[in-house]
């Protein structure tokens, strides 16, 4: 029927307090949706809500829209939108609170392969104390695109020819006392 | 002897090895002395600040609480080291309840941070710490008007812009020049290469990088000079790819700061890394450096 | 309670306000007056709702006559409320003003405790009954009052200023560095929301402030020294050496014309040329030229040139003038010097001072001016007229890396911008990309209803860049401006032939240095700071001293215009009065215990301190004197007294204050 008023379900409350109490998310209500982030972003055009937008949802509670997002997964850490920021919100910190909260709360999204890759980076890290690349780029592309790691192929060999894919790890020594912080980590709270 | 403790950071064993070499040959001849961090580990880097932000802060608060006890400046050649590291290290000072775990934590597995420790980038060394004079008495070959796009990347002017502009940075023009090099315009040298996206989202890591190629060379580059790991290993590893997706044919080698002022400094080619190098350099190189005994 | 001496016995009065429910909400005011009631000299004490109220001063006063008070404490709110109100009821009594004490049991007690209000008000009140024990009566002076006042700053706010309070009938020493009268406004093409053009509704003002026989105009002046205090300033203004004599100048304008020697004019924000000897305008107030040494050959090349000496008939040049240094005496100052506009160059994403057809605002009024150096068109770099602009707002305020403050013209200048675009060029596309509209005074929101009207586009997001750099057919020989556009959420690259930048109006390059010169503070935006945001907008920190227009904050003219007229009324007060009061709570020096070791001198923060070197002791002037405390706490004989705060005085009061050391106090 015409006139029906359009309902707009907000979400459980609580994500905005959820955000800001996490360090670097408290900046989230300095924003004055001017859109200069959005603007400066590289690679912008291929998130489905640019940052500016992302702010816009966290504020109105939009809890499953912001972490099911592929914005996270496509920001390159660059900075730019945090030193442009007329507010100075921490923009580039904020994406990097989002996508640790939707590991948290489980929520995956299946349009970008980051989220995957950054969990092969930290397994890399757990299991040998320093990155192994090799270890965590075959543990990456078998996890998530198998066929991909075959079209790979080349660039890996042209690296291991020139000397820079040691094919075995190494572990650190340090990694004993990194897997105790790593577990003392998550029981006083961190993602497991 | 200027001495520092030394986090070289995990991909300069593997994919930066040529860094690893060079940093180590050019500052033995500019006695400077980098004690590497003993047992260090990953800083977490990026990507395990995306994947919670307690362990990432102490992740890194731990490579800070060892290089504490040294009592020494901490310096890394790379760029993300650079600014994880100082990363946690404000966050630590900003966040009193953050600071509250980590202690619990770090008291529970045998560590002790205080937030005394100065994290500084190699490239701050050798600007600030090492006088002009004391390079330019180090060249033994100058370069003969070899023409270098300097990229500086993103994490060593931003965030923290303490050290050169944040979007416009300048610093490298000097180092560059001593050694005889001629610096080039490059617009985009403090744009983004594609960081870690170039694993999980090739793509638009390529687009990124041919923008900077195409930017490079149409101000009239041979070669690119860069100072972080990975934006070495974009530009050079994956340039080939770039060149096939866009159908351009850019063949520019892309150098480490410290290959560039080794060569400058008469070292040997091998002890430079210089064999690692995906884009072959040597062409570029032979034209422009005066012939050797 | 020491013996004391007295004219005598003191009979105190002790009044405690319940504020409303201010302080009688935590504060059980009955039972503090019965504990005041019982306290030694205390003659009557009473509570009451709101002892500010007529029927509380009225109160006070009948306590005085029928009990023979002759002290007086009302504890209520923080003294800098009311204690001139009390005081000045006190004196209509009969009792010295200055046997007054105010307690404050508000802001200092029933405001920041629930538990232990009233304990805590019970030891406030025992330590202000022992003060008013002590307090010795004081009278105030009265000094005379000069009765000119100096403007400084011959823009629109100083003329304002100047032409009130001299048609008030009271002389105006108007100082103003460049050649002539003016300032920005002068500058400006037309002026939103009317339209009306700036320079025809300025230069009649500024020729009655140049044929005005109670304003004194120094232009191409400058103030060097400002000495003195309230009613009493004595300031000394350099006179630049014009090289033209003014007595014999007719402005015929020979001597510009012939003028083979250029440089970048000022008025025109350097897109036009000027000569070496030139008025910056031709309506120019005086209407008499200047000569600028730096382009002046006869000054770089000595002696050579002097064409203008030539050509000119009355014989006006004088290569010979020199700088003069004049004495005024004045009993108020209004500062009016103005803002400067930020250069966007810092910002370099921007791109002005790098790609062509980046404009800022005040290089665009000065194109879009008939007298400006196009004739009133739009034109780009190459000469050809733009087809499309767009006007980039908040270029430097409300952002954390320039300026926090928004800068409040801006939006509706931009509005104006557009509107002049559209009349000037058929058919031209404009964009207005903005934050947000602010359209908030008498006449704006229907200006920009107006705006709507004619076809302008409104973008709302923040400009990240402005390039040159193509990446389609259509953006080839094009500024192309790239934001979000957040209505949408979609990115736009807009291709235009001009970018016009509004950048932040800020504080003048030398505020900080004008500042120390007039003892004025800066706020943290740089701009001079008001004594009270809401009560005192043109008031300054030192008395006498007043600041108007945009050298207090960015405002439009309507406001400037209307802060000068607050300025000048609070200059006549002072001056119509003929005599200002001076505060008896002053340090006094004895100058029998004083060594002349000159420590007080430094410290003092107002400059009341002087040396008399032929007795070699410290002087105070009263009227400086703010009775601050510093040099009785600092001189090292104890040469110096505060009067009102004796040390006997304070030392009874901390005494009283912390008597019952078996009554808890709250923690302060």
């Amino acid at each position: 029927m015409a006139n029906q008023a359009y309902q707009v379900t907000v979400e459980e409350d609580g994500f905005v307090d959820e955000v800001c109490s996490v360090p670097g998310g408290e900046c989230v209500n300095w924003c004055v949706q001017c859109g200069m982030c959005a603007a400066s972003c590289p690679s912008v055009s291929w998130m489905d809500h640019s940052p500016r937008k992302m702010i816009a949802l966290i504020r109105a509670e939009r809890r499953q829209d912001v972490l099911a997002s592929n914005s996270m997964g496509f920001c390159a850490s660059c900075y730019l939108c945090t030193v442009r920021c007329p507010k100075g919100v921490k923009v580039t910190e904020l994406m990097h609170v989002l996508e640790s909260l939707a590991v948290r709360h489980g929520v995956t999204n299946g349009r970008t392969a980051t989220p995957a890759m950054h969990r092969a980076f930290v397994e890399s890290v757990k299991s040998d104390g320093r990155i192994h690349e090799f270890g965590f780029m075959r543990r990456f592309y078998l996890k998530t695109n198998p066929l991909a790691a075959l079209k790979m192929i080349p660039l890996g060999l042209k690296m291991f020819s020139h000397g820079r894919l040691p094919l075995r790890a190494k572990k650190a020594g340090g990694t004993d006392q990194l897997r105790a912080i790593v577990k003392k980590a998550e029981a006083l709270g961190g993602a497991k | 002897m200027k001495r520092y403790s030394y986090f070289p950071g995990c991909s300069l064993t593997a994919t930066a090895v040529a860094y690893g070499l060079s940093v180590e040959a050019v500052s033995e001849i500019l006695a400077i002395e980098l004690a590497e961090l003993e047992d260090w580990t990953c800083c977490g880097s990026t990507p395990y600040s995306c994947f919670d932000e307690l362990e990432s802060v102490c992740i890194a608060g731990r490579n800070l609480a060892l290089a504490e006890k040294t009592g020494l400046d901490l310096v890394t050649p790379c760029s993300a080291c650079y600014s994880t590291l100082k990363r946690a290290d404000s966050h630590l000072k900003a966040y009193p309840e953050l600071r509250s775990q980590v202690s619990e934590i770090f008291q529970a597995t045998g560590l002790e941070y205080q937030g005394k420790v100065k994290v500084r980038h190699l490239v701050d060394v050798l600007l600030n710490d090492v006088r002009p004079e004391e390079i330019e008495d180090k060249v033994v070959i100058p370069f003969d008007g070899l023409r270098v796009a300097p990229y500086y990347g993103c994490q060593l002017v931003r965030p923290d812009s303490s050290f050169d502009d944040p979007e416009y940075p300048q610093s490298l023009t000097r180092l560059i020049t001593i050694l005889g090099a001629e610096v080039t315009p490059f617009p985009l040298r403090s744009r983004c290469c594609g960081g870690t996206l170039i694993i999980s989202e090739t793509d638009v890591a390529v687009s990124m990088m041919r923008e900077l190629l195409e930017s490079a060379q149409s101000n009239g580059a041979e070669c690119i000079v860069t100072v972080c790991p990975l934006c070495q290993t974009n530009l050079d590893v994956y340039q080939g790819m770039v060149n096939s997706k866009f159908k351009t044919s850019y063949d520019l080698p892309v150098l480490f700061l410290t290959q560039l002022m080794g060569m400058a400094f008469g070292i040997e080619p091998g002890a430079l890394g210089l064999d690692r190098n995906v884009v072959s350099p040597g062409k570029v190189l032979a034209q422009h450096v005066a012939a050797r005994a | 309670m020491s013996q004391h001496e007295h004219d005598a016995e003191p009979r105190i009065g002790v009044y405690i306000c319940h504020c409303g429910s201010n302080i009688a909400g935590t504060v059980d005011v009955e039972r503090v007056a019965g504990f005041a009631q019982g306290l030694d000299s205390v003659a009557v004490a009473r509570d009451y709702k709101f002892m500010c109220s007529d029927p509380g001063q009225q109160m006070i006063k009948d306590d005085i006559k029928e009990l023979g008070l002759n002290r007086v404490v009302v504890a209520a709110c923080s003294p800098r409320m009311h204690e001139p109100t009390f005081r000045r009821v006190c004196q209509e009594a009969g009792v010295n003003p200055y046997l007054f004490h105010m307690a404050n049991i508000r802001e200092q007690c029933s405001w920041v405790h629930e538990e232990g209000a009233t304990e805590k008000a019970m030891a406030i009140i025992n330590a202000a009954v022992t003060r008013a024990y002590h307090l010795q009566p004081l009278e105030t002076r009265e000094v005379p009052v000069s009765p000119a006042t100096l403007v400084v700053g011959g823009g629109i706010a100083g003329i304002q200023a100047a032409l009130k309070i001299a048609d008030a009938g009271y002389k105006v020493y108007l100082v103003e560095r460049e050649p002539s009268i003016g300032g920005h406004m002068i500058q400006l093409d037309k002026t939103f929301p009317t339209l009306d053009c700036s320079a025809c509704i300025l230069t009649p003002k500024m020729a009655d402030t140049g044929s005005h026989p109670n304003i004194e105009l120094m232009t191409w002046s400058e103030v060097v020294d400002v000495q003195g205090y309230i009613g009493n300033f004595k300031v000394t203004i350099k006179k630049k050496p014009r090289y033209v004599d003014m007595d014999k100048c007719n402005s015929c304008g020979v001597c510009m014309e012939k003028c083979p020697w250029k440089a970048d004019s000022e008025f025109d924000v350097g897109l036009g040329k000027r000569k070496a000897i030139y008025t910056p305008f031709p309506q120019a107030v005086p209407n008499v030229p200047v000569i600028d040494t730096e382009h002046c050959v006869y000054f770089t090349r000595d002696g050579a040139c002097r064409a203008c000496e030539k050509f000119c008939d009355p014989d006006a040049i004088d290569f010979n003038q020199t700088e003069e240094l004049v004495d005024v005496d004045v009993g108020a100052i209004v500062v009016a010097t103005g803002y400067d506009l930020m250069d966007p160059s810092p910002i370099r994403e921007y791109g002005y001072g790098r790609l062509d057809n980046v404009l800022t605002s005040l290089e665009f009024e000065r194109m879009c001016s008939a007298t400006g150096p196009t004739g009133g068109e739009l034109k780009l770099k190459d000469g050809s007229t733009p087809q499309s602009a767009a006007i980039v707002h908040c270029v430097g305020s409300r952002d954390t890396n320039y300026h926090e403050y928004c800068s409040r013209v801006c939006c509706m200048y931009a509005l104006k911008y557009s509107h002049l675009i559209k009349e000037k060029v058929e058919g031209a596309d404009v964009y207005q990309i903005y934050i947000d509209m602010r359209c908030y005074g008498k006449g704006f929101e229907e200006f920009y209803q107006r705006l709507s009207d004619e076809g302008v586009n409104f973008i709302r997001g923040k400009v990240a860049q402005v390039t040159d750099r193509a990446i389609s057919d259509e953006e080839k020989g094009k500024l192309v401006v790239v934001c979000e556009n957040t209505l949408l959420g979609s990115m736009m690259r807009l291709p235009v032939d001009m970018v016009i930048l509004c950048p932040a109006m800020e504080a003048r390059s030398d505020a900080r240095e004008v500042a120390r010169q007039f003892n004025i503070n800066q706020g943290a935006d740089a701009f001079f700071l008001e004594r009270h945001a809401k009560l005192e907008p043109v008031a300054t920190a030192s008395d006498g001293i007043f600041v108007v227009g945009c050298a207090q904050g960015p405002k439009d003219i309507p406001d400037t215009v209307a802060q000068a007229g607050a300025g000048a009324a609070e200059a006549l007060a002072l001056i119509d009065a003929g005599v200002v009061v001076v505060d008896a709570a002053t340090a006094a020096v004895n100058a029998e215990l004083c060594s002349g070791c000159k420590t007080c001198l430094e410290l003092c923060p107002y400059g009341a301190i002087t040396f008399n070197e032929e007795d070699k002791v410290a002087e105070l002037s009263d009227v400086l004197c703010k009775g601050c405390g510093t040099c009785v706490a600092a001189c090292p004989a104890g040469a110096i007294t505060g009067r009102h705060f004796t040390d006997q005085q304070i030392m009874a009061e901390v005494e009283a204050l912390l008597a019952d050391a078996k009554r808890p106090l709250v923690a302060v």
